[in-house]
């Protein structure tokens, strides 16, 4: 099945949702027409035979290292959580989530 | 001075016939003068920079410089470096403060360099004009009403303008190569993994590769030497033996084999651009080259399959900027998911945005193995284009851009005319290859062209061999703009 390359508002809207990004629906408007155009230009790669081609995930083809099972990182808490936006006491602070 | 190359200019420091404090308060000068019309720098901290130029100058005293001790160096805003601001040309970073260095600033520390400053880019590398910037476009030394290209504009622009003695930049599609091109320098990405990511604002993790920017293919050999090296930190970085890039500078190119690819002059490319690659062509043949015709059939698919793969790593790389452990947080939210979507709507600008959609588009349920796999098995038909070609030639040579620098907002409402002026660039990227660009003379409206090399997988000294053997016949690489 290939999906199609139309674009309905809801499906932005949709996307827009799990990208965790608020849109208006003026934005929702303006990134179907976009999206839809760079779509387009993607569709191209649809038509090319891949049978039996091996997806390539990384240039080398080189496996992840593995390393011992130490600690390498000294605590610095206190100087990450002073760029933070909210931190107190040792804590992120954030909206409350459960009531 | 500021025409000297990096090894003059260490020579200088080693001689102390100038200190590297006098050389670092010469380039703020320039920068404090021309900067605000070029915007190439986003962050400069004369007192942090003065105080390695002083720290520079002891070394040199003490007799333990190494090659870019003392020298000023602009570093892209891309890199964390410790007490800097590192903004990644993005509201949603523009009020971080970095707590670490990347592995890139950690080389450049350690032999003595001085950060001169953070240059502007597009906000997370993502564009081909610098115009992206949530901290305002950076012109063109050239001419100011012309994209300085992108995503390293600012790096590029900076070198042009002798706003540092050389900087550094990324690549990911093209963003080292095509600035250097609209600028008329020199720059070089080199194979994926040769430099460590560690530290480097994540964009497309597969694909981003830190390299050099300065004036001439030897100063990309010292500035190479600086920046590579195994890193432990980065899972992608390759293991290997320390070489110096300056190695092979001096050989003779007799009997090198040149492949041009045909579909690198085919429609889509301007004359003037075409006019000038095959002058340096021809003057590669005067050199003892020969050239091979060869073909890249899949090339033509490498900017579909980037702007799925990209998209994709890019929107999950960008989903730590939540707005909850550092960056932009919304004034205003009702709860944790409406804090999270207006940090985000409100943090990224829209570029960042449409390829966040893009992104998750092509991950969602039901459209991965069609988007995303499909891409992933096109980049190894791209790859082994590659592969074929280079059993028949030595290097690849063409335009680096299809274009000279276009008009500043000439390209901006329309997305995919923005990304087809990586055409010739992103394959290098997806295959891996290192790839770099040297001024080859001027098209219309005098602005300058630059001339692709592509090269086998490590074959960076040979690609600079390449290109300095080109700069000594040439003295494209040593114009300036006028008025710097």
């Amino acid at each position: 099945m290939l999906p199609t390359t139309s674009l309905a508002n809801a499906d932005v809207r949709k996307v827009a949702r799990l990208a965790r990004l608020a849109m208006s629906e003026t934005e929702i408007e303006t990134a179907r027409s976009q999206l839809s155009g760079i779509f387009d230009l993607i569709a191209e790669m649809q038509a090319v035979d891949t049978v039996g081609i091996v997806p390539m995930s990384h240039a080398q083809d080189v496996s992840q290292r593995l390393r011992e099972d130490t600690v390498t990182e000294t605590n610095q808490r206190d100087l990450f959580q002073s760029i933070a936006p909210q931190a107190e006491a040792g804590l992120y602070l954030v909206p409350q989530v459960i009531e | 001075m500021i025409n000297a190359t990096l090894k003059q200019l260490s020579a200088q420091l080693a001689g102390k016939k100038i200190s590297s404090a006098e050389l670092t308060l010469l380039y703020l000068d320039r920068i404090a003068a021309l900067n605000p019309a070029l915007n190439a720098y986003i962050t400069t901290d004369a007192e942090t920079s003065l105080a390695q130029a002083r720290a520079a100058d002891a070394m040199l005293a003490c007799g333990s410089a190494q090659p870019l001790t003392g020298i000023p160096i602009a570093q892209k805003d891309i890199f964390c470096a410790k007490g800097w601001r590192t903004t990644c040309g993005s509201k949603m970073l523009a009020n971080f403060v970095s707590p670490y260095d990347a592995h890139v600033i950690e080389q450049f520390n350690r032999a003595g360099a001085v950060n001169l400053g953070k240059t502007n880019m597009d906000e997370f590398a993502m564009g081909s004009s610098n115009e992206t910037s949530y901290f305002g476009a950076v012109k063109n030394p050239w001419d100011q009403n012309a994209v300085p290209g992108g995503s390293s504009g600012g790096a590029a622009s900076a070198v042009a303008a002798r706003l540092c003695a050389a900087a550094t930049g990324t690549d990911t599609g093209g963003s080292i190569r095509q600035p250097a091109a609209l600028c008329g320098i020199s720059g070089l990405k080199p194979t994926y993994g040769t430099v460590s990511r560690y530290g480097m604002i994540a964009f497309a993790s597969s694909l981003d590769q830190a390299g050099p920017m300065a004036r001439s293919a030897e100063d990309l050999a010292l500035m190479l030497n600086v920046m590579t090296g195994f890193d432990p930190r980065d899972s992608t970085s390759l293991q290997r033996d320390k070489e110096d890039y300056a190695r092979d500078l001096n050989k003779p190119l007799a009997g090198l084999r040149i492949g041009l690819p045909k579909e690198f002059f085919a429609e889509g490319l301007s004359q003037d651009v075409a006019g000038r690659v095959s002058e340096a062509i021809a003057e590669y043949k005067k050199l003892g080259a020969n050239i091979v015709e060869i073909s890249l059939p899949n090339s033509r698919l490498a900017v579909p399959v980037y702007y799925v793969l990209a998209p994709a790593e890019a929107s999950s790389n960008l989903s730590r900027f939540d707005g909850v452990r550092y960056g932009y947080r919304a004034p205003e939210y009702t709860d944790l998911a409406d804090m999270y979507e207006k940090s985000r709507a409100q943090g990224f600008g829209a570029e960042v945005k449409r390829r966040i959609m893009i992104g998750t588009y092509v991950l969602s349920h039901g459209y991965y193995d069609a988007y995303y796999l499909q891409a992933q098995k096109i980049r190894r038909l791209i790859a082994q284009d590659f592969a074929e070609a280079f059993q028949q030639c030595d290097v690849i040579m063409g335009p680096t851009s299809p274009s000279t620098a276009f008009k500043l907002g000439e390209k901006g409402d329309d997305p995919v005319q923005m990304y087809l002026s990586d055409i010739y660039t992103i394959a290098v990227n997806l295959a891996g290859l290192p790839g770099m660009s040297v001024p080859c003379g001027f098209g219309a409206n005098n602005m300058p062209v630059g001339l692709q090399i592509i090269g086998n997988y490590f074959a960076e000294a040979q690609m600079l061999n390449i290109a300095h053997q080109y700069q000594l016949a040439t003295d494209w690489h040593s114009r300036a703009p006028q008025g710097v």
